[in-house]
C-alpha cells in the first residue's frame, strides 16, 4: 500500500467518533425510524432493500467507564462470555448455529460502551434474532468458560507486547489520562484480569445489560412490521431495572512534561507524542476536526505528512488525531523512523505544533480541509453495516437524527480564528506526553 | 500473517454471475448481472457495475505487473514504482493526485501484489470521473524524478523496517515463502529485500515502467451510481491516444516438485512461540482449488471450525490457529496452517495437533454438514461483499488480472460440486510430510 495505515487510522477515528462525518447529501438521504419500546428499547430502524441482508448493532451502555480499577476488563471479559454459554446453548453450539448460516455474532466492549452486532442474511433472520437474543438475555457465565477466555485474554496481551506501537500506545494512555478507566486496556492486565470473579461478572451484566440501558439500531432488507414482529417474539421478555447510579471522575491534568523511554531491540523508533485532547460534547470539536485535518490528520495533505514523508523521507506514516469519547479525549501524533533519525522526527512534530498554533492557516488550507472533511461524507455511510453503527454512535452521543443535516454547516462556520484559538488552547508542546520505544543505544534521544 | 489473511478474505468476496454481455441488464438486482464491458483500440479493457444503492463510486486502474515480473535483484520494484506513480507528470506535479482527490471528498490509494498492481479513487458518485485525467497521465508520462526517487526509496525502507524487521510473525512468513520456493519468483516479498530497494535506480524503474504500464497490459474496473455512457465516454477519450506497450516476455518460471520437508528457525525478539507452514497447492481454476477453498473452510471457518474448537478451545495450546489458502494467483502457490502457542505451551505440541487435524481429514471425509457449512458461509460472504463497492470491483480486477473477470462464474459453480471426497482427496493429495515448509518462531529475549 502507498499508505494503508493512515485509512486506517481515519477509518479508526471514524469508529471512535463515528458521529464526526455527516453531510448533508440530497441524494443521500436515508429514512430512519427511531421507536422507544416501554421497557426503554431505543430502536433505530432503516429499511434498505437492495440486498437480501440485515446488519444489526446492540448497543448496551456498560464500559470500561464502569468497571473499578483492580477488576479492569470486567467490561470486555463480560462481553466475551455473551457467545460462550447460554440456558439454551452451549459455546460451541453458538458458533456453530451463527456459523452454519453463514452469519457472524459478535461482542466487544470499549472505552464507552459494549456493542453487539449480527450480520445475517434475510432469509436466516429468525434464527439469527433467536440467537442474538439467545446470548443478550440469556448468558450463564459458565466457570469453565470464564477461565478458558481469561487464560486466552492473558495469551493476547502477551502477544501484543510483540507490537511496538502497541506498547508506546499502552505507556501513553495510562500517562495522560492517569487514574481515569480511559488510561487502562480495555482487557484490563494479567493481573486485573486474574482478580476478576464470576460474581463480579455476574453483577456487571445484571446491572447494565438492560433495555433502558441499549439502542437497537437495524439496517437492511426487512420492513417495519417484520422488525416489530421479531423484537415482540425474541426481545418481548426484556424487562427493564433500575440503573446503578453513576459516580462522576474528575481527570487530574498535570501540566508538566513527561518523556517514557522504553529499550527494545527493533529497527525503529516508535513515538507517542500528545496531551489530553476533548470530549465528545465539546463545542470546539468541529473547529478541532479541521485543525487536526491540516496539521496531521488529512493524509497526503497534512502538514505533517508533508514535511516528515515527503520533504525528509523519514517515515512510512505520520500522522495526528484526537481521540474524543464521553468523558474526555486525547490528542496525539505518532510516527516511525529508523532509531538513528528519533530526535529529527520529534523536533520536526514540535515545530509543526509551534507554527499551527502561531501562524494562521492559509485560505487555500481551511477550504480544502472543510471540502474533504464535509465530502467524503457518502463514502463514510456507504454500507449497511456502516450505517447501522453509525445510528447507534449517534443516538449514544446524542447528536440527534437530524446531524446529517447540520455537519456539513458546523464545518464550514469554522474560521481561521477559530482554528487558531483551538490550536492554542489544545496543543500543548510544552508539556507533552512523549513516549518513545525504541533501541534507545541507538536513538540517543535528547528529549 | 496479514498478506495471507487479506487474500483468505478475498476469495470468500467474491460474487457469482451468471454474465452474458449480450444480456446486460443496468438495473442490477441480486447476483443478477450488470458486467458492461468495452475494450478500446489499444488494449485497454474496462468493466463497468452500475450500483445505486448509495451515492458513491469507485475507479480503479489494475496493471498486470506485480513482484512475479520482477527482475532478479531489483526485488521490490514493482512496490516502490507504485509509490514513484504519485511523484508526478509533467503536467500535475508531485502529491497533486492526492490533493485534488481529498479537496473532492475522496480518497485515494494504491496497493501491490505478487501478481499485480491496482490504483484506486473512491469519491461521491458525481465527481468520479475526476480522476480519469489524472490516471491517463500517469499512465504514460510518470516523471521520475532522481531526488524524489532516492527520497521515496527511504519511505520504503522504513515500510520495511515496520512491517517485517520489527514483526517477528511477518518476519517468519517471509522466511517461509522464501523457504518454499527456490526457482519461482514467488520466493522474493512484495516490498523487496533491503539491499534489492537500495540498489534500485532511476533507470530499472523507468524502464519497467515503459514495459508494463500500458494500457493493453491494464484494465480499468468502475463501480458505483454513475451513468455509463457517460464515463466510458470519458475514459475512452482520455486513455485512447495512449499506445500500447512494446512486446512482453511471458514469465514462465515453474516451481519444480518439492520432495522432502523444509525446515526453517526464526529467532527473534518475541513473546509467544509461533508456527507457519506451507504446502505448495495449485491456483485456480485448477479443478482441485475449489475442493482446497472448502477444505480451508472447514479446518478455519470460524470458531465452530476444527482447528479453533481443538487447538484453542479443547486442548488449550494455541490462542489463535487458521488456514489460509486463496487460489486466486496467476501461479501455483501456497496454503498455510498457522498457530500461536499459548504462553508456556511448546510449539511441538502445537505442531502435532496441526498434523493430526491433516491427518484425520485425510482419513476420514467430513460430514455433509460440515460441507453444507461451508459452501453456506462462502455463499453469505458473497453476498455480504456486495454490501461494499470497492469490493465488488475488488473482485472483477482479481478475476480478470488472472485471466478473464467471466471467470467469477465458474468459481461458486466450482465450490457447489464438491463433496466430502472431493475434500478428503485434496488434502490427501496436497497435505503431505514431503510437499511442506515448517517455519517456527523461537522467541529470545534480548538482555538490553
Amino acid at each position: 500500500m502507498k499508505n494503508s495505515k493512515f485509512w486506517r487510522i481515519l477509518n479508526l477515528s471514524l469508529i471512535v467518533n463515528f458521529a464526526l462525518l455527516i453531510l448533508h447529501f440530497h441524494s443521500f438521504a436515508f429514512d430512519v425510524k427511531r421507536t422507544i419500546l416501554p421497557n426503554g428499547l431505543i430502536v433505530l430502524h432503516s429499511e434498505k432493500h437492495n440486498l437480501p441482508i440485515v446488519m444489526i448493532t446492540l448497543l448496551v451502555k456498560a464500559s470500561q467507564l464502569n468497571e473499578p480499577k483492580e477488576k479492569a476488563g470486567l467490561a470486555n471479559l463480560t462481553a466475551e462470555l455473551l457467545t460462550e454459554g447460554t440456558k439454551n446453548r452451549k459455546s460451541t453450539a453458538i458458533s456453530e448455529e451463527i456459523e452454519f448460516i453463514g452469519a457472524s455474532l459478535a461482542a466487544s466492549a470499549g472505552s464507552d460502551f459494549t456493542t453487539i452486532t449480527l450480520s445475517v442474511l434475510k432469509k436466516d433472520m429468525n434464527k439469527g434474532f433467536e440467537v442474538l437474543s439467545d446470548v443478550m438475555l440469556n448468558p450463564t457465565f459458565p466457570q469453565v468458560e470464564i477461565e478458558r477466555k481469561r487464560e486466552l485474554i492473558k495469551g493476547f496481551l502477551r502477544q501484543r507486547e510483540e507490537d511496538p506501537s502497541f506498547l508506546a500506545e499502552r505507556a501513553f494512555k495510562r500517562e495522560v489520562f492517569g487514574e481515569h478507566p480511559y488510561g487502562r486496556l480495555i482487557e484490563g492486565s494479567v493481573e486485573t484480569v486474574d482478580n476478576i470473579r464470576r460474581e463480579d461478572i455476574v453483577r456487571f451484566y445484571l446491572d447494565y445489560f438492560l433495555p433502558n440501558n441499549s439502542i437497537l439500531s437495524v439496517v437492511g432488507d426487512l420492513t417495519s412490521d417484520e422488525l416489530d414482529a421479531l423484537i415482540k417474539q425474541f426481545f418481548g421478555e426484556w424487562k427493564k431495572a433500575d440503573l446503578p447510579s453513576m459516580t462522576t471522575r474528575k481527570l487530574d491534568q498535570k501540566k508538566v512534561k513527561r518523556v517514557i523511554k522504553i529499550d527494545k531491540d527493533l529497527t525503529q523508533a516508535n513515538i507517542v507524542l500528545g496531551n489530553l485532547g476533548i470530549s465528545r460534547d465539546n463545542p470546539d470539536y468541529y473547529a478541532v476536526s479541521v485543525m487536526n485535518y491540516i496539521l496531521g490528520g488529512g493524509g497526503f495533505s497534512s502538514r505533517l505528512m508533508q514535511s516528515i514523508r515527503d520533504e525528509m523521507g523519514l517515515a512510512y506514516d505520520v500522522h495526528s488525531f484526537f481521540t474524543s469519547n464521553k468523558e474526555a479525549g486525547m490528542f496525539q501524533v505518532e510516527v516511525q523512523t529508523k532509531n538513528e533519525s528519533a530526535n529529527t522526527a520529534i523536533d520536526e512534530i514540535l515545530r509543526q505544533i509551534e507554527r499551527i498554533k502561531k501562524e494562521n492557516i492559509s485560505d487555500q488550507e481551511l477550504s480544502d480541509a472543510k471540502s474533504y472533511l464535509t465530502g467524503s461524507f457518502p463514502r463514510r455511510l456507504d454500507t449497511n453495516r456502516k450505517i447501522a453503527d453509525f445510528l447507534a454512535s449517534v443516538e449514544f452521543y446524542n447528536l440527534g437524527l437530524d446531524y446529517v443535516e447540520k455537519y456539513p454547516d458546523y464545518i464550514n462556520s469554522v474560521t481561521k480564528d477559530d482554528i487558531l484559538r483551538v490550536a492554542l488552547k489544545y496543543l500543548d508542546p510544552g508539556n507533552y506526553v512523549l513516549v518513545v520505544v525504541a533501541n534507545q543505544g541507538k536513538a540517543t534521544l535528547k528529549y | 500473517m496479514k498478506h495471507i489473511r487479506i487474500f483468505f478474505a478475498f476469495i470468500f468476496l467474491l460474487i457469482p454471475l451468471n454474465v452474458h454481455p449480450s444480456e446486460v441488464n443496468p438495473d442490477r438486482k441480486f447476483l443478477s448481472n450488470g458486467v458492461k464491458e468495452y475494450r478500446i483500440e489499444n488494449g485497454l479493457k474496462v468493466l463497468f457495475i452500475k450500483e445505486h444503492k448509495s451515492p458513491v463510486a469507485t475507479f480503479q486502474v489494475w496493471y498486470r505487473a506485480g513482484s512475479r515480473n520482477e527482475p532478479a535483484g531489483k526485488s521490490g520494484i514493482s512496490h516502490l514504482l507504485e509509490h514513484m506513480m504519485f511523484k508526478g507528470t509533467p503536467k500535475y506535479g508531485p502529491s497533486v493526485f492526492s490533493r485534488v482527490v481529498q479537496k473532492n471528498g475522496g480518497t485515494d490509494n494504491a496497493y501491490t501484489t505478487k501478481d499485480y498492481t491496482v490504483y484506486f479513487e473512491l469519491f461521491p458518485s458525481d465527481r468520479i470521473t475526476l480522476p480519469i485525467d489524472l490516471e491517463a497521465d500517469r499512465m504514460q508520462n510518470l516523471t521520475i524524478d532522481l531526488k524524489e526517487m532516492l527520497s521515496e526509496k527511504s519511505v520504503v525502507m522504513e515500510e520495511r523496517r515496520l512491517r517485517y524487521e520489527d514483526d517477528p510473525q511477518s518476519s517468519l512468513f517471509e522466511e517461509v515463502v522464501a523457504a518454499a520456493f527456490k526457482a519461482h519468483s514467488y520466493r522474493r516479498p512484495v516490498i523487496g529485500w533491503m539491499s534489492d530497494i537500495k540498489s534500485i535506480e532511476r533507470d530499472d524503474l523507468y524502464n519497467y515502467y515503459k514495459t508494463y504500464y500500458s494500457p493493453d497490459n491494464a484494465a480499468v474496473v468502475i463501480v458505483g451510481d454513475v451513468n455509463a455512457d457517460e464515463i466510458i465516454g470519458k475514459v475512452s477519450r482520455f486513455f485512447r491516444d495512449i499506445p500500447a506497450g512494446p512486446p512482453r516476455k511471458n514469465i514462465n518460471s515453474i516451481e519444480p516438485e518439492q520432495k522432502g520437508e523444509r525446515r526453517v528457525l526464526l529467532k527473534k525478539e518475541a513473546e509467544l512461540s509461533y508456527i507457519l507452514i506451507a504446502y505448495h497447492t495449485p491456483s485456480f481454476p485448477n479443478e482441485d482449488s475449489y475442493a482446497l477453498d472448502v477444505l480451508s473452510q472447514i479446518l478455519s471457518g470460524g470458531k465452530s471450525s476444527r482447528l479453533y474448537q481443538s487447538l484453542v478451545y479443547e486442548k488449550k495450546i494455541s490462542i489463535s490457529a487458521s488456514a489460509d489458502y486463496s487460489g486466486l494467483n496467476n501461479d501455483p502457490y501456497l496454503f498455510f496452517f498457522s498457530a500461536t502457542a499459548s504462553p508456556d505451551k511448546d510449539i511441538k505440541e502445537v505442531e502435532d495437533s496441526l498434523y493430526s487435524e491433516i491427518s484425520k481429514i485425510k482419513t476420514e471425509p467430513p460430514s455433509e454438514r460440515e460441507i453444507r457449512k461451508a459452501k453456506n458461509q462462502i455463499e453469505s460472504s458473497f453476498i455480504m461483499g456486495q454490501d461494499s463497492i470497492y469490493i465488488q470491483a475488488m473482485k472483477y480486477g482479481m478475476f480478470e488480472m488472472i485471466g478473464d473477470w467471466r471467470l467469477i462464474d465458474r468459481y461458486l459453480d466450482g465450490i457447489r460440486k464438491i463433496t466430502p471426497e472431493d475434500v478428503m482427496r485434496v488434502a490427501k493429495k496436497y497435505l503431505k510430510e514431503d510437499n511442506r515448509t515448517v517455519g517456527i518462531l523461537i522467541p529470545i529475549k534480548n538482555s538490553k
